[in-house]
């Protein structure tokens, strides 16, 4: 080499390759923040021995098609075209809470309807309801505490520490699980916008309500099996198609759409958007749910996520176990 | 033997402006698929429009990097030097075309819309598939590894050049060489 080096400039190297080096493993590993990131979601949900191959929440359940089937009463409030006169076709899937593929149907807390509803111009829209009206907690790192505190037995004590946990404990307090997946409500929690032609965004939340009968029980002939619900599903099937009505709830300026924890005056005024017209059910790893992350950050043109910070976090979360399970395939 | 001094001025431009583009794709890729805050969806939308970006950028550069001559490496550099600036460059420009092919792939295998800055819907070129989308899902975050790695040696055998040799092989790309 013509000149001689001096120290300092290998040390330049060193300390400009070495700063890249550092900004990308905090960027990888969040070091040294503690927070609760995706991962630490998913790796609690999934327990210490995951279920190979299976969704890492809400493991079990089966896989739906059919239709929406849209009456047009939201075209005014959205420009999405699945919500102008006319059915779109879908994929869904029923589940219920818990990380265990073959845990009994009428053991879980809570049950789910999920759907993927996508127009032949590609907008796809897609939902995850629960029977629950409302979250306990507004914050990602609050549901990852009250995870824990399912788990080990703490739920009292973090349901005393969070107040706001109220409206969902009443709900909890007087909810009594039906005998069908098909006589259940399921509702958005969350809140969105639609988003009209003009750019007006209407805060809304909705819910599927059932249009069958309700039954209180499990008929006796599917009641001792650990599948009964999707026993009872099945053979529903058999005999009509499973109808809900998709009823949305319009927010009014003094309801906050960002907070999932308290339900919004029932004088709301109400709109049927039309029906989800259910007519098959496959097995989950035969159907074509299995290849479906529900995220419901995953909105057509006319629709559009509220700022709720437990929505804002569903996304990275659904992300990260769609991941691990396809790994496995 | 090249006869050119530097890198073309088109050649330049490319390179800082993807180095800018690729760092920030790379920094909001490792930290979208942890973080469970309210501006995630708006950078995982932006990751999805800048990728895209990012894949019609390196075809153009490709193709100038095929029309155009680039600057010889002193001839006074190790034969192992030579022959590593060649395959990382080759692996630096691998790297830039898995990342957005694979990242958009397995956005069709989700069975996810792809929308670039919310105006243009992208086709689907993959049918629906979760296998499929666990293999191209591992590919996009190998892929990215790897590519961080070339960038730290791409960065480290520049400020060699720079610091330490000044040898102008640096100011072949700042555009500060002189003739």
């Amino acid at each position: 080499m013509a000149q001689a080096v001096s120290w300092w400039r290998y040390a330049l190297v060193g300390v400009l390759v070495g700063a890249l080096a550092l900004a990308f493993y905090v960027a990888a590993t969040g070091f040294p923040s503690s927070k609760v990131d995706a991962q630490d979601f998913v790796d609690l949900q999934q327990g210490a021995t995951p279920h190979e191959g299976f969704r890492r929440a809400h493991a079990k359940g089966f896989c739906v098609a059919g239709d929406f089937v849209s009456s047009g009463a939201l075209a005014d409030y959205s420009t999405a075209t699945l919500f102008a006169a006319g059915s779109t076709p879908l994929q869904g899937r029923i589940s219920i809470a818990g990380n265990n593929p073959m845990a009994p149907d009428l053991k879980a807390p809570v049950r789910s309807l999920a759907l993927s509803i996508e127009t032949a111009a590609g907008d796809v829209w897609r939902t995850a309801m629960n029977t629950p009206p409302v979250m306990a907690v507004r914050h990602p790192q609050d549901f990852y505490q009250q995870l824990v505190a399912l788990g080990n037995g703490t739920i009292q004590q973090f349901f005393a520490e969070h107040p706001e946990s109220a409206t969902f404990r009443e709900w909890a307090a007087g909810y009594r699980a039906s005998g069908s997946f098909a006589t259940e409500v399921y509702h958005s929690i969350n809140a969105f916008y639609l988003v009209a032609a003009n750019g007006e965004r209407q805060a809304v939340r909705w819910r599927a309500v059932p249009r069958a009968e309700l039954v209180d029980t499990v008929p006796a002939e599917f009641a001792d099996s650990d599948d009964a619900l999707q026993q009872e599903f099945t053979a529903r099937l058999r005999e009509q198609p499973v109808v809900f009505d998709l009823v949305f709830t319009l927010a009014e300026a003094s309801d906050d759409e960002t907070d999932p924890t308290v339900l919004w005056p029932a004088a709301r005024t109400e709109i049927v958007a039309g029906q989800i017209v259910l007519r098959s059910a496959t097995a989950q790893l035969e159907g074509d749910c299995n290849a479906i992350n529900f995220d419901p950050l995953v909105l057509p043109d006319g629709m559009a996520p509220t700022a709720d910070k437990i929505l804002r976090a569903r996304s990275a979360a659904y992300a990260e176990s769609y991941r691990r399970r396809a790994r496995e395939q | 033997m090249s006869k050119v001094p530097q890198f073309s001025r088109a050649a330049r431009w490319l390179h800082w402006s993807m180095a800018l583009l690729l760092l920030s794709l790379l920094f909001a890729g490792l930290t979208m698929v942890r973080a469970l805050e309210p501006w995630q969806l708006t950078l995982l939308q932006l990751h999805k429009s800048f990728g895209l970006v990012a894949l019609v950028l390196v075809l153009i550069r490709l193709w100038v990097r095929m029309r155009t001559q680039a600057p010889a490496l002193p001839a006074d550099l190790a034969a192992w030097q030579r022959v590593s600036a060649r395959l990382s460059h080759i692996g630096l420009y691998a790297c830039m075309l898995a990342m957005p092919v694979s990242g958009y792939l397995m956005q069709n295998a989700a069975g996810r819309p792809l929308e670039v800055f919310g105006v243009l819907t992208l086709p689907a070129l993959l049918e629906v598939d979760l296998a499929v989308y666990g293999m191209l899902r591992e590919v996009h975050g190998w892929v990215a590894l790897a590519f961080i790695v070339l960038i730290l040696v791409h960065v480290a055998a520049a400020l060699q050049h720079g610091l330490i040799r000044r040898d102008g092989v640096l100011q072949t790309m700042t555009g500060r060489r002189r003739p």
